[in-house]
């Protein structure tokens, strides 16, 4: 499908915004509570806001939650049942304000989910999901999306891309699949047509800091390397990293019972937790936190690309703006690539 | 920080130590641990106002006790935790060496834990104004409100477990959160299963917290879950009187008084 | 609708609340059907995470109950609880749980009488509060009802 770029002025936000409400449709946006930005069910336009580099939380948890009922089950003298959750109950949502390196982040989490099994609540609920990415116009040191395929204006993932054209101005609206063509048929109005629109020198400058196909490639031989203990002496085992990523796609599954009833759920997990990989006998292969970390960073730069062809990374920088102990994935990866193997 | 560095640079040259945990610079406008096993990386080593972080979580970490005797750069929080730790068998003057930072920031030598006890005992633990009004503010709510308060507060919790890996105290290889049989605390972070592993963690610090705020800290969601060990504090010192880590004493929830005092049991 | 009946979940020691339980038993002294009771070797035993179990299981109102100070079997177990119960009380309370819902007592092998007064009064009180649907709510109960075969 061709881009159809479109004009949407300032004021017409608020107006879209409430035509999708009156069309009965879930909209989550960024909102500020407790000096953090998350998305949230937003109810008002005035909620969201606007201007950050970086949401704390990444939107996966829209098409991906932390915690999530796949199905109930019950025991009785007839044997067992087991009722599934119904995928109708999913609602139709709209991801408001999406930076383009988390809406390329849902590319890579469907990448997982679809390698093997399908999975069918997961490609249920992104099914319903119209993402509305929102370029960047501005970035921090955390920041390296360029690094990793992508750029602030990136178009991937997202359904329709805004770009607002210089300070409290009017936005690019770039209608990139079917599903942005619903969302303008709704409000024709508010989408204006327009000349072509050069929308790079409105978004951040974010410089280019690592090749990552020379990291891949330094990876393979660098298994054993010393780099790793060094790396993540200061890593104290948290999973703040991979939780507030928008491509960790690890989860446990959990029953959670209660007599002859229950319900089992899917919840996130973290290779940074020492019992990840804690096997029955008690023997753990990822023993020291320095293998956890070096699953980290081989996972999203060596396993990912040779097995999905994607990289487990957007360049978001969240997880080292998260780190309560400054673990920067970034300074890390440059690193890497410096050391000689 | 000359002094410091000056005194690690000879802890490691004369191998009186193995390793010297610190603070370095780090990214954006962040500090954050050193570990000096080499008399050219001390160069590195700074303090000032931003070194928060608490690192005596570091000394019972696997990976750098292994390395040998520890010398470590305390602040008051710190030389706390490590008083605490001591009483606990974590560490004693064998595997580490104090590097005392006073609150004005002056650096001072102890010869053993014992020193650093005195020393330590000099100040008392006050929770600051802010964090004050805030309990005051919860102490004037209604049970409801109360209760309204902590399952919003804590709904964000998606239990990355950070302010648990981030507090000195919390050293257990085996927590009781990660325990399945039997499955004390829900696994999935949903309401229960995050109002009952912050009960569990205040429970479990009660009289071991030395008010650091290194589990506020690490928080990725600035969840106030400080408040809870704070009113802990406040309680167990209304009730049994002292609270300061101590090196040889009786722990406070693992001991008793025959003459303590409650008005409910009937 | 059916008259609300309460849950009661009783925590009590071996050797003091539980045998003046039995004693109101043998001394067929009549009292509240409502308790389910659990029988612990200690009130040093009673780990303040089985009182969140019981009301994460559907229980509308705990009771624990051990020996009387000084007389504890292995002579300072009830002293311990009591700090333990002191200290978790707080934490309940600076939490929002309700610690009307919670009734601690000393019960000894000889007060068959006090155990069926206790009971009595605790069921009465819940009677009153209601169920404790805060907390079942958190806990989706009775969304995974609990059967008893």
């Amino acid at each position: 499908m061709n881009i159809d770029k479109r004009l949407v002025r300032k004021d017409s936000l608020e107006k879209l915004f409430d035509i999708l409400k009156q069309n009965s449709k879930k909209i989550f946006a960024p909102s500020t509570k407790n000096g953090k930005i998350s998305f949230r069910d937003a109810e008002k336009f005035s909620g969201i806001v606007t201007g950050y580099v970086q949401t704390s939380q990444s939107s996966k948890e829209v098409a991906f939650p932390r915690t999530e009922k796949i199905f109930d089950y019950s025991k009785s003298k007839d044997g067992m049942s087991v009722k599934g959750i119904d995928l109708k109950d999913i609602p139709e949502v709209i991801l408001w304000g999406v930076r383009p390196c988390d809406a390329t982040g849902i590319g890579e989490l469907s990448s997982v989910f679809n390698w093997d099994y399908k999975d069918e609540i997961y490609n249920n609920r992104l099914s319903k999901i119209t993402v509305f990415g929102f370029s960047c116009n501005n970035s921090d040191e955390y920041c390296f999306c360029t690094s990793v395929g992508g750029n602030p204006g990136n178009t991937e993932g997202s359904d329709i891309l805004f770009t607002q054209t210089g300070e409290n101005s009017d936005y690019l609206a770039e209608i990139i699949t079917e599903k942005g063509l619903a969302i303008v048929s709704l409000a024709p109005d508010l989408f204006e047509i327009t000349n072509n629109i050069e929308k790079n020198k409105f978004l951040a400058k974010v410089p280019v800091r690592f090749n990552h196909e020379e990291i891949k490639e330094k990876l393979d031989k660098f298994f054993e390397s010393k780099e790793w203990i060094e790396q993540s002496l200061r890593c104290i085992g948290c999973g703040a990293c991979a939780y507030v990523c928008p491509t960790c796609a690890c989860f446990d599954i959990q029953d959670e019972a209660h007599g002859r009833k229950g319900s089992r759920v899917r919840c996130w997990d973290s290779c940074g937790f020492s019992h990840f990989t804690l096997h029955t006998s008690g023997h753990n292969p990822r023993d020291v936190q320095s293998q956890r970390w070096r699953q980290r960073i081989m996972h999203k730069f060596s396993y990912m690309p040779e097995r999905l062809s994607v990289y487990g990374c957007t360049g978001c920088g969240r997880c080292s703006r998260a780190c309560p102990v400054d673990m920067n994935i970034l300074e890390h990866l440059i690193s890497i690539q410096e050391v000689t193997v | 920080m000359v002094d410091l560095i000056k005194r690690a640079k000879e802890l490691i040259e004369s191998s009186a130590v193995k390793v010297v945990i610190g603070y370095e610079n780090g990214t954006g406008n962040r500090t954050r641990a050193l570990f000096v096993e080499k008399t050219e990386d001390a160069d590195k080593l700074i303090f000032d106002s931003r070194c928060i972080q608490n690192l005596a979580a570091y000394v019972t970490k696997r990976e750098v006790k292994d390395k040998g005797k520890m010398a470590i750069a305390a602040t008051l929080p710190v030389m706390r935790s490590i008083i605490q730790l001591a009483s606990e068998f974590q560490v004693n003057d064998n595997n580490l060496l104090v590097l005392g930072i006073t609150p004005e920031s002056k650096l001072i030598e102890f010869e053993n834990l014992v020193e650093v006890e005195t020393f330590v005992h000099q100040y008392q633990i006050e929770i600051d104004a802010r964090n004050k009004e805030m309990l005051d503010r919860l102490d004037n709510m209604t049970k409801a409100e109360r209760w309204k308060f902590w399952i919003d507060e804590l709904a964000p919790c998606f239990k990355c477990y950070a302010c648990r890996a981030a507090c000195p105290m919390c050293y257990c290889h085996r927590c009781t959160v990660d325990f399945n049989q039997p499955q004390w605390i829900p696994v999935p972070s949903h309401e229960l299963g995050n109002l009952e592993w912050h009960i569990m963690r205040a429970i479990h610090l009660t009289g071991r917290c030395i008010d650091c705020d290194a589990c506020y800290n690490a928080c990725p969601l600035y969840i106030p879950i400080n408040l809870l060990t704070k009113k802990m504090m406040l309680d167990a010192r209304e009730h049994f009187g002292g609270y300061q880590p101590a090196l040889k004493g009786e722990h406070l929830m693992s001991t008793y008084k025959p003459d303590d005092k409650e008005n409910f049991i009937q | 609708m059916a008259e609300f009946e309460p849950k009661i979940v009783a925590f009590v020691c071996n050797w003091c609340t539980y045998a003046g339980a039995d004693l109101t038993g043998t001394s067929r002294i009549k009292y509240a059907s409502n308790v389910r009771i659990v029988r612990f070797p200690c009130t040093g035993r009673i780990d303040y995470m089985l009182l969140l179990k019981a009301f994460d299981e559907g229980a509308d109102g705990i009771i624990v109950s051990g020996c009387h100070p000084n007389d504890c079997h292995y002579t300072s177990g009830n002293f311990h609880a009591r700090r333990r119960w002191i200290m978790f009380r707080s934490l309940c309370d600076f939490t929002g749980i309700d610690t009307e819902r919670i009734k601690f007592s000393w019960v000894s092998a000889a007060e068959g009488a006090k155990w069926a007064d206790i009971v009595n009064a605790t069921v009465a009180s819940v009677r009153e509060l209601g169920p404790y649907s805060e907390y079942k709510k958190v806990a989706k109960y009775p969304e995974r009802e609990v059967s008893h075969g």
